[in-house]
């Protein structure tokens, strides 16, 4: 499983906890797991197949816009982070 | 009380105004709202002019309600120095620096954490904290010193000495963190998300930002309440460059100066340039990875880098920048014909300024403003190696003149 730590405004997808667990092979497939069982998870993050323009996704503290995007492969004990892209300055 | 709430810029949601930053249901940023019609009827000229020479005069178009949660360590009101002396030397027929090294902490930031500790008194915390490139970090460390709060300041491991100096000296908990700027801020988000502190640029960001208005407001009041041809800014998260505009709207908003027609025009360094590469292509921001001596600058992933970009398009402005050797001769060339000792990012507004003139992009007859936002001392580790060590002589009036007979020849020492 993979830790995925979210950002305030995602938490009622988790009951209020900072970080859940999911299972998935890319972080795509992490979230559509995690949509699975909150509906309405997936469309918060990605629009038209793309992360939204004020979120940034990191993949073991590497922006994903670094690696491969959405299609970024993980492993068991990875960490997403999912953070508002409007920080700091 | 003219501060109404928060608004998403993005979606246009409105939340009280509270310790938030980000809309709940876009992510978009979100932005300071104030009643105008109540500030029209409270401001006035001449009563700003009466108020001491802080960034306090202003104070109705600021996000603080309660006067008695103010920090004031006297930051703003810095010189608008007139700069004859550069301007011939770029070919510009009016040409002012708005000095705003000489602040208490020795950067702009005092500005923008005056606001923000004081908002974060008035909301309640009792500890305070930010992700800095290193004035702002100093700039925190020094208000919560001030104000008794306890400060958590987080910086990038490869920081300028001489910003860690300054920021050990107040005392603050100060954590330095493997990697660059944006590791350190994606860090900060996450540790805002489990800890009640006001971070400034995190969770109090919205009224933080709020406090760079005040250049704008500045440069107006000290040019006889008109708006600049140009303003020359330094851009790393977009937020000065957006904030400084937004002043100078308000005050045209107000009815206190005619007209605010002034191109916004960014400055950064060749080593990382989003906002500067996303205007000269014609694209949308793209983050990149820093690589260059200007530290407090190098911000690969811009915040307010979009918001930037539309304004400088908006506003017929323009964007440069300068590599590493031109920042050193920005700082130097400063230095020789204005007496005023900059920092890196200084260095890089004079250098794009003097590019931006070369090229063409500046009209020569432009009455133009460029914003110096931190003190030469801060950098001292960068510059030094670029410096020729001064001649070492005995205490001896000979050996004295056979150093003037061996430099004679020599134009610069």
């Amino acid at each position: 499983m993979v830790t995925v730590r979210l950002a305030t405004p995602l938490r009622k997808f988790s009951d209020g906890r900072p970080e859940i667990k999911a299972s998935g092979k890319t972080v795509r497939e992490v979230l559509e797991n995690i949509d699975r069982q909150k509906p309405g998870f997936l469309e918060k993050v990605v629009e038209n197949g793309e992360i939204r323009q004020f979120i940034n996704i990191f993949h073991n503290n590497e922006d994903v816009r670094f690696k491969k995007g959405l299609d970024t492969e993980v492993e068991e004990d990875d960490v997403i982070s999912i953070l508002p892209a409007v920080s700091g300055g | 009380m003219t501060l109404t709430g928060l608004r998403c810029r993005n979606c246009g949601k409105r939340y009280p105004a509270e310790a938030l930053s980000i809309c709940e249901e876009c992510f978009g940023p979100l932005e300071a709202e104030y009643d105008y019609e109540v500030i029209k009827d409270s401001i006035s000229v001449e009563k700003i002019q009466k108020r001491a020479p802080t960034l306090w005069r202003y104070r109705e178009l600021l996000p603080v309600s309660a006067s008695s949660c103010i920090v004031d360590l006297h930051a703003g009101f810095t010189p608008l120095h007139r700069a004859d002396n550069l301007a011939e030397e770029l070919g510009i027929r009016e040409l002012y620096i708005k000095n705003d090294s000489v602040n208490p902490t020795f950067s702009f930031k005092d500005r923008v954490v005056s606001v923000a500790v004081s908002k974060a008194i008035e909301f309640g915390f009792d500890t305070v904290g930010c992700a800095s490139t290193g004035n702002l970090a100093s700039s925190v460390a020094a208000h919560a010193a001030k104000a008794r709060l306890k400060c958590y300041i987080f910086i990038p491991a490869n920081l300028n000495l001489g910003k860690v100096v300054q920021t050990l000296a107040y005392s603050p908990r100060l954590v330095s963190v493997e990697g660059n700027y944006d590791d350190v801020n994606r860090l900060c988000t996450e540790i805002a998300g489990y800890y009640n502190w006001g971070f400034v640029n995190i969770n109090l960001r919205p009224y933080y930002a709020e406090g760079s208005k005040t250049l704008g407001y500045e440069v107006v009041e000290q040019l006889g309440w008109e708006a600049p041809d140009r303003a020359v800014v330094p851009v790393a998260s977009g937020s000065l460059l957006t904030k400084v505009y937004k002043g100078l709207k308000e005050l045209e908003m107000l009815g206190m100066i005619e007209q605010a027609d002034t191109r916004m025009t960014a400055a950064q360094s060749e080593g990382c340039s989003p906002v500067t590469t996303a205007f000269r292509t014609g694209s949308a921001i793209k983050p990149v990875k820093p690589k260059t001596i200007e530290k407090s600058l190098a911000i690969g992933n811009p915040a307010d880098g979009s918001y930037a970009l539309k304004i400088i398009r908006e506003t017929d402005g323009t964007a440069g920048a300068a590599s590493d050797e031109e920042i050193i001769e920005g700082i130097k060339l400063l230095a020789r014909t204005e007496g005023i000792f900059t920092e890196t990012a200084g260095g890089v507004v004079i250098a794009t300024l003097k590019k931006l003139v070369e090229e063409g992009e500046i009209d020569r007859d432009e009455r133009v403003v460029a914003y110096i936002t931190g003190n030469g001392l801060k950098t001292q580790d960068v510059l030094h190696s670029y410096l020729q060590e001064p001649p070492v002589i005995k205490a001896d009036l000979e050996e004295f003149r056979k150093l003037i007979e061996q430099k004679k020849e020599v134009v610069v020492w």
